[in-house]
């Protein structure tokens, strides 16, 4: 594996890193902004051991990916916004009948078929079980293409170990950027998979579904993924601070927008205001313990109206001023609106 | 004495949720016998439908996946192109294959994916309420169809079987039917051929089992297998297609 940086761009980084991790199973339709991350498969998958599926639609791709998964396979697809709400049926599947499996999802504007420009409008359908049912996806948010690798490679781990749906949340400019890249030489956790579908050699068949039809049945499996869920809530809270300590003002971002936001930021503590920052980088299960200690006023920047605003307010529960800054559509909140926006809310 | 008959260690012993008449029992246990015959049980993968089917795991003895409502060609192309070693069949209903599923059915065909597909026609919902399917016959009242299926505002019986044999990536289909002891013993050697396709490596193979419902065609077990024989067979004629 090569030891010096390389250029590349966040789709492509996010497909190099499922294979790394043992990926051997992508089926993709085509979208944009998140082509290159195909293209990538269509052009690697295969000579190392994989295999590429270019499906006939959007439901199609999720459900062969169920399918893979059912029968052992690490197994991912890609979209974006219009793409990921087609898909919401097979997520639903995946997660009602416990398998693992990666989506990634390089966001752009909406709702309908919006536009291509990078936005943050899908936090709620990835952090609040977009297909019907009371379900969870680990959600994860890259903020550089190093990120996107390096979580990817997670997403994998974490599907196995949870048997749950893992979502790479991107965005356009994530998606399209080029950065320099370094491999890691993480080491996918593989994990014995008892309950997969290889035939039933020397035991008994295995079934794999999501339906539950005799009295009490459904909810016993409910209970089972909600204790689960307690405990992915428990273990994978993820996130980064910055000046958090003596800060009067804390900005919340993820993604793109958290890198603005750091620009602001640097800005702002130059002047010699105290603002910090909170970057989510798991966005269910959101970090809550991030605003344990309680700061005076806390600034949510999102490329959306919003959405993680909710998450933010629902961890500080009334005990701070949560103020908020966001645009969608093509927009993105600039640096120079946040430091006016700091300015405005610093001494209020 | 040798043997001649014997339950098949691909079905498991336990009681059926069918109506009395039903296709689907007769159609599960050839199948099943199929697979005893051919020495694959422990080889086998099923994708269940979504439809009065969709428990088909709790009758057969070998792996199993349930797929969404349409989506078993797109979990069975996954499945077989994961593990090309293993025998991997799908079993739909109508309104799984031809409507909802449409998509999948003709792209699955269309790449020639190297599996085996059993197809029950019964020209109904039967899981729902009996209400119209893509192959219900003209005239054909169902609940949703009270006046029976007119063409005007209803389209025509889906001859999905005798579309898919127009694409090159299709190595059989032959239309069966599960209304006589002599028609069900075809209907079995048609399920082996599909197997032994795959098997051999040959590529995509569906079989259409003509299939008694008896509860929503509002016909008595007989009368349904006379229904299939003197009507249902004028709109989906038996034979091999391709």
């Amino acid at each position: 594996m090569t030891k010096s940086k390389i250029l590349m761009t966040g789709n492509e980084a996010i497909a190099e890193a499922a294979i790394q991790a043992g990926c051997t199973f992508y089926a993709g339709y085509p979208i944009t902004p998140q082509n290159e991350l195909t293209a990538y498969m269509a052009a690697h998958m295969q000579e190392r051991g994989g295999v590429f599926i270019q499906a006939e639609a959007e439901v199609s791709a999720i459900n062969m990916v169920y399918g893979a998964s059912a029968s052992g396979a690490r197994a991912m697809t890609s979209s974006s916004s219009p793409g990921i709400s087609l898909k919401q049926e097979g997520i639903s599947y995946i997660a009602g009948a416990e398998l693992p499996a990666v989506i990634v999802n390089i966001m752009r504007g909406g709702p309908g078929l919006g536009n291509i420009w990078p936005a943050q409008s899908d936090y709620f359908q990835a952090t609040r079980s977009g297909g019907h049912g009371d379900y969870h996806s680990i959600v994860l948010a890259p903020s550089s293409v190093q990120e996107s690798y390096n979580l990817t490679k997670l997403a994998f781990d974490l599907a196995d170990i949870y048997r749950i749906p893992v979502m790479v949340l991107g965005d356009g400019i994530l998606g399209q950027m080029m950065e320099p890249l370094q491999f890691t030489n993480i080491k996918p956790r593989l994990k014995v998979k008892p309950w997969v579908l290889t035939g039933c050699v020397n035991r008994k068949p295995n079934i794999v579904k999501s339906f539950y039809m005799a009295e009490g049945d459904l909810e016993k499996a409910n209970l089972r993924s909600q204790k689960k869920y307690k405990q992915i809530q428990s273990k994978e809270e993820r996130w980064e601070e910055l000046f958090a300590e003596d800060a009067k003002v804390v900005l919340v971002a993820y993604g793109s927008m958290s890198r603005i936001a750091k620009s602001a930021l640097k800005y702002l503590r130059a002047k010699g205001k105290k603002v910090g920052l909170v970057r989510p980088i798991s966005l269910w299960p959101f970090p809550k313990e991030a605003f344990s200690k309680l700061k005076k006023k806390y600034l949510v920047v999102e490329m959306s109206y919003g959405q993680m605003l909710e998450d933010v307010q629902l961890s500080v529960n009334g005990k701070a001023k949560v103020e908020f800054l966001g645009r969608a559509g093509g927009g993105v909140p600039s640096e120079e609106e946040i430091i006016a926006k700091v300015n405005r809310i610093y001494n209020g | 004495m040798d043997k001649i008959y014997a339950h098949p260690k691909s079905l498991r012993d336990v009681s059926t949720h069918y109506c009395p008449g039903c296709g689907h029992s007769l159609a599960h246990r050839i199948i099943a016998e199929a697979v005893d015959e051919l020495g694959i049980r422990e080889r086998v993968i099923a994708v269940a439908p979504v439809g009065c089917a969709v428990i088909a795991y709790d009758y057969w003895n070998f792996d199993c996946s349930e797929a969404a409502h349409g989506r078993a060609l797109a979990v069975a192309t996954a499945i077989k192109r994961v593990r090309p070693k293993n025998i991997v069949f799908t079993y739909q209903g109508d309104g799984d294959l031809a409507a909802i599923g449409t998509t999948e059915t003709i792209h699955a065909a269309n790449r020639g994916e190297n599996l085996s597909v059993f197809f029950i026609n019964n020209a109904v919902y039967g899981m729902t309420g009996g209400q119209m399917a893509p192959t219900t016959l003209l005239n054909q009242k169902t609940s949703t169809t009270p006046d029976g299926r007119n063409a005007k505002f209803q389209g025509y019986p889906l001859k999905i079987s005798e579309m898919l044999a127009l694409l090159p990536g299709v190595k059989y289909i032959e239309r069966v039917s599960l209304a006589s002891p002599q028609e069900i013993i075809k209907a079995k050697r048609a399920i082996k051929q599909a197997l032994v396709n795959q098997i051999e490596g040959l590529g995509f193979s569906l079989v259409e089992m003509l299939s008694p419902c008896p509860t929503y065609w509002g016909l008595s077990p007989k009368l349904s297998m006379d229904w299939i024989k003197e009507t249902m067979v004028k709109e989906f004629p038996l034979g091999v297609i391709k």
